[in-house]
């Protein structure tokens, strides 16, 4: 039952990820992804990572895709404006990214040793935990520092964004 | 549900995500609007945390999802300043063509 569920997650991802890069309007691209990062999140349910599937939904199907889409209206993109590249182009790329798949899976088929399954803990994904481990014990240094990148983003993107800086 | 890990082997999700990530690399690859670009490498990077986040549960080890924390940050702070560069490139050239920014080539 459970592989079921996950094989139809994974082909609903295939497929919206498909859709969202042959769209030819942005607009139809930006729903495509939204809903490929469903079923994303549905995957962090099925693998007991709750926390991360609620998170992984509001940062990306709330905030990122919704900055996307502000974007786009924006700057007034449509499919007439959209720029297309040539048949040779788009066949060449797709030969090359499944040349690239083949590879990857060339190389981690019957290759890389794994160590057994740990004991199955089904507490693993629950916000006590994660938090004790990222504001407690072992991760606060990065978790700071990722304070001052987000500061560092917002700075940069401020100051990129601004018509003219008068010196 | 709560034992997904025992009935679908972890290479299955190894395959997924790269399955996954080369679709994103193919969207790199053949498309021209900067937007759609920036979003394919959002598609990577989810194949990326959710190679992490099947890890973490195959192992029983939260530090993959704390990764995965760390690499939505990283993706949030990108989309935020790649945004703002495509609004001045919008500026500069009227267009979010990649290919007309090929001034260093010259």
């Amino acid at each position: 039952m459970d592989f079921y569920i996950f094989l139809t997650l994974a082909v609903i991802s295939v497929i919206t990820a498909l859709l969202m890069v042959f769209a030819r309007n942005p607009v139809h691209s930006v729903l495509y992804l939204i809903l490929t990062f469903f079923a994303i999140a549905g995957q962090y349910v099925m693998l007991n990572a709750q926390f991360l599937a609620v998170v992984h939904i509001i940062v990306y199907a709330g905030a990122i895709m919704v900055l996307f889409l502000f974007v786009l209206m924006l700057l007034n993109l449509n499919k007439d404006s959209e720029p297309q590249k040539s048949n040779l182009w788009k066949i060449s790329g797709a030969i090359t990214s499944g040349m690239l798949l083949v590879v990857m899976v060339g190389a981690l088929r019957n290759q890389i040793q794994l160590p057994a399954a740990a004991e199955y803990q089904p507490d693993r994904g629950l916000p006590a935990v994660l938090g004790r481990m990222l504001f407690d014990t072992e991760f606060v240094v990065p978790f700071e520092i990722t304070g001052i990148l987000f500061l560092a983003a917002m700075v940069g993107a401020v100051l990129v964004g601004k018509r003219e800086i008068k010196v | 549900m709560l034992e997904i890990i025992r009935q679908v082997p972890v290479e299955y999700y190894v395959l997924y995500s790269a399955i996954l990530f080369t679709i994103g690399v193919m969207g790199v690859l053949i498309r021209r609007n900067a937007i759609v670009v920036l979003m394919c490498i959002e598609l990577m990077l989810n194949a990326v945390n959710l190679l992490l986040a099947a890890f973490s549960t195959y192992l029983s080890d939260s530090k993959g999802q704390l990764m995965v924390f760390f690499i939505m940050v990283v993706a949030a702070a990108e989309a935020a300043v790649g945004l703002g560069i495509l609004i001045m490139i919008y500026r500069n050239t009227k267009s979010t063509d990649i290919s007309l920014l090929d001034k260093l080539r010259n």
